[in-house]
This record gives structure tokens, C-alpha cells and sequence, in this order.
């Protein structure tokens, strides 16, 4: 086996060294009572040639851009993903190290994640970034941990147009602990209702762009927030940032959310990339890693992870959170694809996403399909496709085309609208295709 | 003597991003905009965000630069205790980078990613095999987050079975994830020490178990590499005080082929693929850290789960589940990467164990001869030493661990598990060669005698690094975290 590179000669003289005559003796401290009486039932190896062919068969199973036209966003964007940066993330000296808690032989991974939380902080208009958590429904869910604990208030507003699956990820970290959510209804525009707030509460959470593509008036949300309350804006599609205004500039007290979008692929849904930043009074409370910049004892510039005292590793229980990792090299991915950006390049892909949304959304409406919801939107929106759509979509499948995601699965009273994402990655050409097959 | 692989290079200076670049200069290939112009109101409209302007090459160089000042175990040997710092095969990451995994939208309709889910399937059917657990969710994306989903399970059985235990015993060699975790569910961890052998007394136990401890959390081997072997007996009595016993398989790469935790009394186990099953660390993640129940807990399993019926689905009427740990389908794409060094080694996966375990014992057997041994015990995976003989010369366990950057080894894990003070923690894993071993011991030998005849040598290690020690305090004191 080409991982294992002891040969008969090296385990003779190594069991000599020990002392003992064979490998099965070094399991002497197990007592036979706990040994497994059957060998494992797995396949025999598979060459890497078999295996190639094997995987391959699996991945054709799978639509994906090539073949099929996919207008499905909600979550996870496809994005052009640059060559160089697929190619400088498989350099192994950030693929294959640890947690960098040796910082003279780390200070690879700490100043590019030091460079992630800074650029982080910048899009979003935050004082503070952590190192990454695992996606954006963890880092909310984290965040709202933080407004509890904060606060030592147990009520939680949230708008019923944060991403549906993120809240689900909120009710499971909320389970254990003894609290109210209450959920922010929808206006007819398609935003969020903060007419009706209700006081004490830990945190008001609302998403922007929302679940619907739209754009909410974040300062009215933060506006309505009570006394002591936490403003957490959490967002999933982080490129809308190179166009609207970011949550920071309008009063957000905590940012939370998605960034696979930062060039990161979306993998049949992971790894992502959580993204969680903060004002600089909430610094000490934010759970998870944080690279900080110091200097070595020739006085040399250097980072290292720092306010290590919230971390499980040393407050074990006490800890602000139980987490010991980031998703590291996705913060990583998102840097490299931010740095290739640039600022003018972020918004100028962040106007080609509004335009390809807004035409499709234009071609629609010229075919006489509803749009609901009136309220701006970025890069996805929804539409009334009408109620016999269903068996429509069907037929969409089998010519690959993907015609958005049925909201029927998350709101009960919306059988028949369908969110739609058009970006940078569909032309022209898909769309108007698209637009011809529903309207036919 | 061998030549040891640490020396001295080139290592090129390279300053962060907004230091460099210039307005107007790009690194990406914007698409036309082939679609007209479609403005947004101004009044939503913000200031183009401040990011750093860069050629394609000045990113390359930046990053390339970066990536030389960080050490992997693509470049040496990385002995980091209870990490299980293996070789990350090549070929897992051609399979992870295919299209069809890479690109594929994780709300695709079922038919359309039959090969993901069962993909997903089948190494949850493989995992049941290897730990002799019942069924497995791939769901929780790191270990913490397995162990998460294995509190919020037994904090799920407890309300079912109508009780609402508000404690739960914990090792003292235990991971500092594990009371954490345990304490996100309302838990009160109650410390139980190891006993001088280095592992847990069944009497210890149960003085402690009562029915108001949900349970205990368990290590197995325990972070001292050895083996509880009093597990099935502790096992007995949790389980007759009405609690469930909750194992951390970390180290299961010392159990491969030899001994099935579902067999010997454990409820629940999580693992991390990103140790036993070879997916990269990347530099602090991502991992995955799948959780295995036995039946009777399979109900409280994370949604969505992938049902086998004639086709593959996703799955979420199961109304005992704890519910959705993250947004999608777990960590995929480390999934692939896991499933493939599973098929790879296929039957031969128990040579993983005996190779790493065989590592670690000649190790131990070679380097006691200088360092002061924790426990003198028959090791698994690991083992642990302390600075006790050093302390005479005033030289510290990060002193030695900082003076094996300098002769081209990553230091091993120091100052874990608590219970030993001064540790130094070794895991070889079975990916290192006999010769590498023996030039890492050599290493520790010259620098057992550095630290007799020149300490201040080892005080200010490492010499060689691009930086030197850095000042952690006034980065602690006076956070700057963001430029």
C-alpha cells in the first residue's frame, strides 16, 4: 500500500527495539474481552485507476453547469471561480497543516487569515472578523448565543425572510437553552415588518439580502430595536455588499452569515464558509478563533491566535463557545478571491449579478408573469409562475433546465412562487431559453 | 550521522495586501455584460468597498510567498499528539475537485444527485462497519460539532425518557471541547481524574454516576494513548443509573480492525474524518466529524437524512430527530475525500492501526532514554513525556518543541493533556517511514544535549523561521485584529 511505508526488514527491527516478537503484542493493553471478534467487512482496494473510474461515475450523477441551465441560488451561488485561485488553495502548505498554534512555521495560514478578517470587516463595515466558523447558519446561530449571554435576555426577534434552513440550524442550537423565538412577518413588499418589535429582547435578527432577493431598510431595523438589544444582520449572498450599502454603516451590532460565494464552490452544500463580525465592545464575546498582529523579539512584524481565553482549549466549560476549528482554507478561498477582485472589480461583478437578475426578472414581467414582491432585490427575486407550473417545472428538468427552487417547501402559502438566482455564471442565451420554456 | 532536514533558505518578505497594488488594477476575468444596464436606487446604493487592487501575478506571488512560511505534512514530519497528522492522499483531491461534486447546488432535486447522496450513503454504511455502531449521520462539520450533535442527542433522549439530568462526568484527560460541549446543553460537567495507571477507575465512576448525570464523555484511547479498558464494566453501570455513554473517537486511528466501539458498550461516538480518514486539516479546518449511534438512538440522528428506497432522498420527517446541525448536507466535498481513502486501503484499513501503533511504541522505546516517560504504560497511537529531565536545566517542553522547527520537524503537541505537567505529545502516525522516525529522535537527542550544555540556545529556538518567538501577551493585551 503506497501510504504505508514500513517493509518487513523495518517491523523486525522496530518489534526488536520494543522488545516484543510481533505487532499483534503492542495490543496486549486491550483486554481480549473488547476486541472485535469480527474482521471488518469492507471491499478489497481499489487501484487509484479503479477508484478514478468509480468516482467518475458517481460525479456524472450529478447536474451540474455543464450540461443543465441552473437558476437556483437560496443559499449557495455560482460564481466564475478563477484558475488561480483553485490553483494557489491546492499549494499543500495551506491544505496540509494544523491549526497554527505554532506560529514561526505558521505564519502563512495566520497572515492570510489575518488579511480574510480585515478584508471581512471592510465589506461589511465591522470593527472585528473571527477566523471563519463552519457556514453561515452556525455563525448566526453563534451570534445569537453571544446576544443571550450578552444581554441576559432570552427573547429573540427574527424575520421569517432569514434563509429558512439557517433558522432551523437555530432552533437546533436554542433547543438546550431556555428561550422565545419570535418571527418577524413579511411585508407585502417582500421586506420585513418592524412596525411590531416587541421590547426585551436579546437580539432582533434580520437577513439582507433576504431569503427573497430583497433588500431591507436595515437602519429602520435598527431603529426599532429596544434598549440593550442586539442588531444581528446576517446575509447570504456577501457580493451584494459590493452594491448596497453594508449592514455595519447602518447601525448592525453583529454580522453573521455566508460566504461561499467569495469564490468558494458549493460542493453539493459544503465546506462553506461562516462568516462573524462584530463591533469592538462585543470583541472579548465572539466565539471562535482570532488572529491578531504582534512582533517576534528582533522586533520583526508577525500574528499570531490570540485572546485564546475565551476558547474551550483553556475556559473548557466556561468557553465562549465549544468550537476548536475554523473553515480555515475556505477563508482562505475567499481571500485569494477577494484579492483577485479587487474593490472596483467586487462591484463592478456585483452590478453584472444585479443586471442579469434584473433582466431576467424584466423578461418575465414582459410575459406576463407575476412578481410579488415589489421591494429591490439583487441577484434572485421571486415569481408567480401560476398554479399549474408544477408539472411545467417537470418537464423543465428532463430538457435540463432548472427553473428556480419551489418555495412551497419552506412557505406553505407560496404554492406557487419560485425563487430565481441569475448571475455573473448564466448569459444571456440561458436566460432568454429559460424565459421562452415558461412562458410556452 | 544522517543529515537532519532543517536548514536555512531563502524566504522572501512579502507585505499584507492593502500594502501593495495599485487603483485600478485587476486579478480576475470579468465576464461582458451582455444584458443592459440595470441601475439600483441610489439611496440603497453604498461606497465601493476598500479592498486591495492586485495584478493576477501579484496575487499568485503574495499567496505562493505566504505559503512558503507554513510548514504541512507535505513538508515534513508533523508528530502533533491527538491530531493524527497523516498524509493527506492526492488522489482524494482529484476526487473532491471533480465537476460533478465541485459544482453541484446542494437543493438539486433528489433524481439529479443520485451519485452525492449515495455517496453519502455508502460511507455512512462503511463507518457502521468500521466502529460496529448502527447508523451515522455525516451531518456535524468538525469534531466539536459531532460532539455537539451527541449532547444535543442525549439531551433529546433525557426529555423523551421524561427526566432532566443537569450533569455529566468527564475525564480529566478529556479534550477541553468535550465540557463545552456538554455545557451548550445545560450539562454541569463533574471531573473524574484518571488513576495512576492513566485511566479511568470503574469505582470512580460509580461514586460519581447518579441519576441526575446524564452520562459520561468519553476518550477511548484516552489522550495519553492508552486504552480504557474498563470502558465495558463503566459502560454497565451509566447504562443501569439510566445514563448513556458518549465516546470521542479522536483517536481511533489506534482502533482500526481491533476493537468496535459499538461492541463494548458506547451509545454514542463521534469521529473525525479529517484524523483516522486522511481529509487535510487546512490549516485549522475544514473537517468533519460524523456522529454513530447504536440503534436505539438512530430516531434523535441529525435531518436531513439519505433514505435508500429504490432511489436515493433527503429526508426529514423524523420528528425525534435534534434537527439540522448545518444549512446543507454536512461537509461534502471532505466527505469525497474520506470515502475514497476508505476504498483505497478497503480490507487492508486495519494495517493502518498496527502501522501506527508500531510507530508510536518504537518512539516511545527510543525516546525515554531522554525524555522523562508520563506514564510507563504499552502505548497505542501516541505517547506522552514531559520536561521533568530538563527541568535541571532550566529547558521547558516549548523550548525543546521550538528547537525542532530549527532541524526541520513540526513540534509535537506540548503542555496536553493537562494531567501531565510540562507534556510533550507524540503521535508518529503509520505514514512515517522508519528512517524519518529515526531522524526526528536524533533531532530530540542533540537537542537533550543542547539543553545540558546550552540552554539559552533552546530559550531563544527557533533560529531558522522567518520570525522568531512572537509576543503573545501584548497581542493578547492590545488586540489588533484587523488592518
Amino acid at each position: 500500500m503506497r501510504y504505508l511505508p514500513q517493509t518487513e526488514k523495518d517491523v523486525v527491527e522496530m518489534l526488536k527495539v520494543i522488545g516484543v516478537s510481533s505487532i499483534e503484542k503492542l495490543f496486549g493493553s486491550i483486554p481480549p474481552s473488547c476486541r472485535t471478534k469480527n474482521k471488518l467487512d469492507l471491499p478489497p482496494p481499489l487501484s487509484e485507476w479503479d477508484l478514478n473510474r468509480y468516482m467518475d461515475g458517481l460525479a456524472a450523477e450529478m447536474a451540474t453547469g455543464s450540461e443543465y441551465t441552473i437558476f437556483l441560488g437560496a443559499g449557495s451561488y455560482q460564481h466564475h471561480i478563477p484558475a488561480s485561485v483553485s490553483y494557489l488553495l491546492g499549494r499543500s502548505e495551506f491544505c496540509t497543516s494544523y491549526t497554527p498554534y505554532q506560529p514561526e512555521v505558521s505564519q502563512g495560514t495566520l497572515q492570510a487569515i489575518y488579511e480574510f478578517q480585515s478584508l471581512c470587516c471592510r465589506i461589511l463595515g465591522m470593527d472585528v472578523a473571527t477566523a471563519s466558523h463552519y457556514d453561515g447558519a452556525t455563525a448566526l446561530a453563534e451570534a445569537i448565543l453571544v446576544a443571550i449571554k450578552k444581554t441576559k435576555r432570552n427573547k429573540i426577534a427574527i424575520s421569517t425572510l432569514v434563509h429558512p434552513l439557517h433558522r432551523k440550524v437555530i432552533d437546533t442550537y436554542l433547543r438546550p437553552v431556555d428561550c422565545e423565538l419570535i418571527e418577524l412577518k413579511a411585508r407585502e413588499d417582500g421586506t420585513t415588518d418592524f412596525s411590531d418589535v416587541p421590547n426585551d429582547l436579546a437580539a432582533l435578527v434580520v437577513q439582507s439580502p433576504n431569503f427573497f432577493g430583497c433588500i431591507e431598510n436595515l437602519e429602520k431595523g435598527a431603529q426599532s430595536r429596544p434598549d440593550k438589544a442586539l442588531f444581528i444582520v446576517s446575509f447570504t449572498e456577501p457580493l451584494a455588499y459590493g452594491l448596497i450599502k453594508n449592514p455595519g454603516s447602518q447601525g448592525a451590532d453583529i454580522v453573521a452569515g455566508e460566504g461561499q460565494s467569495l469564490g468558494i464552490p458549493s460542493s453539493f452544500g459544503g465546506p462553506g464558509l461562516g462568516i462573524l463580525t462584530s463591533s469592538n465592545e462585543l470583541m472579548r464575546s465572539l466565539p471562535g478563533r482570532l488572529v491578531g498582529q504582534t512582533t517576534d523579539t528582533q522586533g520583526k512584524r508577525g500574528f499570531v491566535l490570540t485572546l485564546a481565553t475565551r476558547e474551550q482549549h483553556i475556559r473548557r466549560e466556561k468557553a465562549t463557545s465549544n468550537i476548536c476549528s475554523n473553515n480555515s482554507l475556505c477563508a482562505v478561498n475567499a481571500a485569494m478571491y477577494l484579492a483577485s477582485l479587487g474593490g472596483s472589480g467586487f462591484r463592478q461583478l456585483a452590478q453584472l449579478n444585479r443586471n442579469k437578475s434584473e433582466y431576467l426578472k424584466e423578461q418575465l414581467r414582459n410575459k406576463g408573469f407575476n412578481i410579488p414582491f415589489s421591494a429591490p432585490t439583487f441577484n434572485e427575486f421571486v415569481v408567480d409562475f401560476g398554479t399549474d407550473f408544477d408539472s411545467r417545472y417537470q418537464i423543465l428538468l428532463s430538457q435540463k433546465i432548472i427553473a428556480g427552487l419551489p418555495l412551497k417547501r419552506f412557505y406553505q402559502n407560496m404554492s406557487s412562487y419560485y425563487l430565481l438566482c441569475a448571475t455573473e455564471a448564466v448569459s444571456k442565451n440561458d436566460i432568454d431559453l429559460l424565459v421562452q420554456e415558461v412562458s410556452s | 550521522m544522517t543529515k537532519l532536514p532543517g536548514t536555512q533558505g531563502l524566504i522572501l518578505e512579502e507585505p499584507l495586501l492593502w500594502e501593495k497594488g495599485d487603483k485600478g488594477r485587476i486579478g480576475f476575468s470579468l465576464p461582458e455584460n451582455d444584458v443592459g444596464h440595470f441601475p439600483l436606487d441610489s439611496d440603497l446604493c453604498g461606497e465601493t468597498p476598500d479592498l486591495p487592487d492586485l495584478s493576477e501575478l501579484e496575487v499568485i506571488r503574495h499567496y505562493t510567498r505566504l505559503s512558503q512560511w507554513n510548514f504541512g505534512v507535505d513538508s515534513g514530519m508533523y508528530p502533533l499528539g491527538s491530531c493524527t497528522m497523516k498524509y493527506n492522499p492526492k488522489t482524494n483531491e482529484r476526487q473532491a475537485s471533480l465537476k460533478g461534486f465541485q459544482a453541484a447546488h446542494p437543493l438539486l432535486p433528489d433524481p439529479l444527485c443520485q451519485g452525492g447522496l449515495r455517496l453519502i450513503h455508502e460511507l455512512e454504511r462503511l463507518l457502521t462497519e468500521i466502529t460496529g455502531m448502527d447508523a451515522v449521520s455525516l451531518q456535524p462539520a468538525a469534531g466539536a460539532h459531532g460532539e455537539l450533535a451527541g449532547m444535543l442527542i442525549m439531551h433529546a433522549y433525557h426529555r423523551k425518557k421524561g427526566t432532566k439530568p443537569t450533569k455529566i462526568i468527564i475525564p480529566d484527560t478529556a479534550h477541553g471541547t468535550n465540557p463545552a460541549s456538554a455545557a451548550l446543553c445545560g450539562f454541569k460537567p463533574v471531573t473524574v481524574s484518571s488513576n495512576t495507571e492513566g485511566i479511568l477507575d470503574t469505582n470512580d465512576v460509580a461514586a460519581l454516576m447518579d441519576e441526575d448525570t446524564a452520562g459520561i464523555m468519553i476518550t477511548n484511547p484516552n489522550t495519553l494513548g492508552l486504552f480504557e479498558k474498563n470502558l465495558p464494566d463503566i459502560a454497565k453501570i451509566v447504562h443501569d443509573r439510566g445514563g448513556l455513554v458518549y465516546c470521542d473517537g479522536a483517536n481511533l486511528n489506534a482502533l482500526l480492525g481491533v476493537v468496535k466501539l459499538g461492541e463494548i458498550g458506547v451509545d454514542i461516538l463521534h469521529l473525525n474524518l479529517h484524523k483516522t480518514f486522511s481529509t487535510p486539516h487546512g490549516g485549522g479546518g475544514p473537517g468533519s466529524g460524523p456522529i454513530a449511534v447504536l440503534k436505539h438512538l438512530e430516531p434523535f440522528l441529525p435531518i436531513p437524512r439519505v433514505v435508500n428506497n429504490e432511489s436515493y432522498s433527503l429526508q426529514e420527517n423524523f420528528p425525534d430527530s435534534i434537527g439540522r446541525l448545518l444549512t446543507f448536507n454536512g461537509h461534502f466535498g471532505i466527505l469525497v475525500r474520506a470515502y475514497s481513502y476508505i476504498l483505497s486501503l478497503g480490507s487492508e484499513l486495519p494495517r493502518v492501526t498496527e502501522y501506527a501503533v508500531l510507530n508510536a511504541n518504537y518512539l516511545k522505546e527510543r525516546l525515554r532514554k531522554i525524555l522523562h516517560l508520563a506514564y510507563d504504560q504499552p502505548c497505542l497511537h501516541e505517547c506522552v513525556f514531559s520536561d521533568k529531565e530538563q527541568h535541571a536545566f532550566g529547558v521547558s517542553s516549548l523550548d525543546m518543541a521550538k528547537r525542532l522547527i530549527d532541524y526541520g520537524f513540526h513540534p509535537p503537541t506540548v503542555y496536553f493533556p493537562l494531567v501531565v505537567p510540562g507534556a510533550i505529545m507524540i503521535e508518529p502516525t503509520e505514514t512515517e517511514s522508519k528512517e524519518d522516525l529515526d531522524l526526528f529522535i536524533t533531532a530530540f537527542e542533540i537537542i537533550a544535549r543542547e539543553a545540558k550544555t546550552n540552554p539559552q540556545l533552546l530559550h531563544e529556538a527557533p533560529h531558522n523561521t522567518k520570525v522568531r518567538r512572537l509576543d503573545e501577551t501584548t497581542a493578547a493585551r492590545k488586540p489588533c485584529l484587523c488592518g
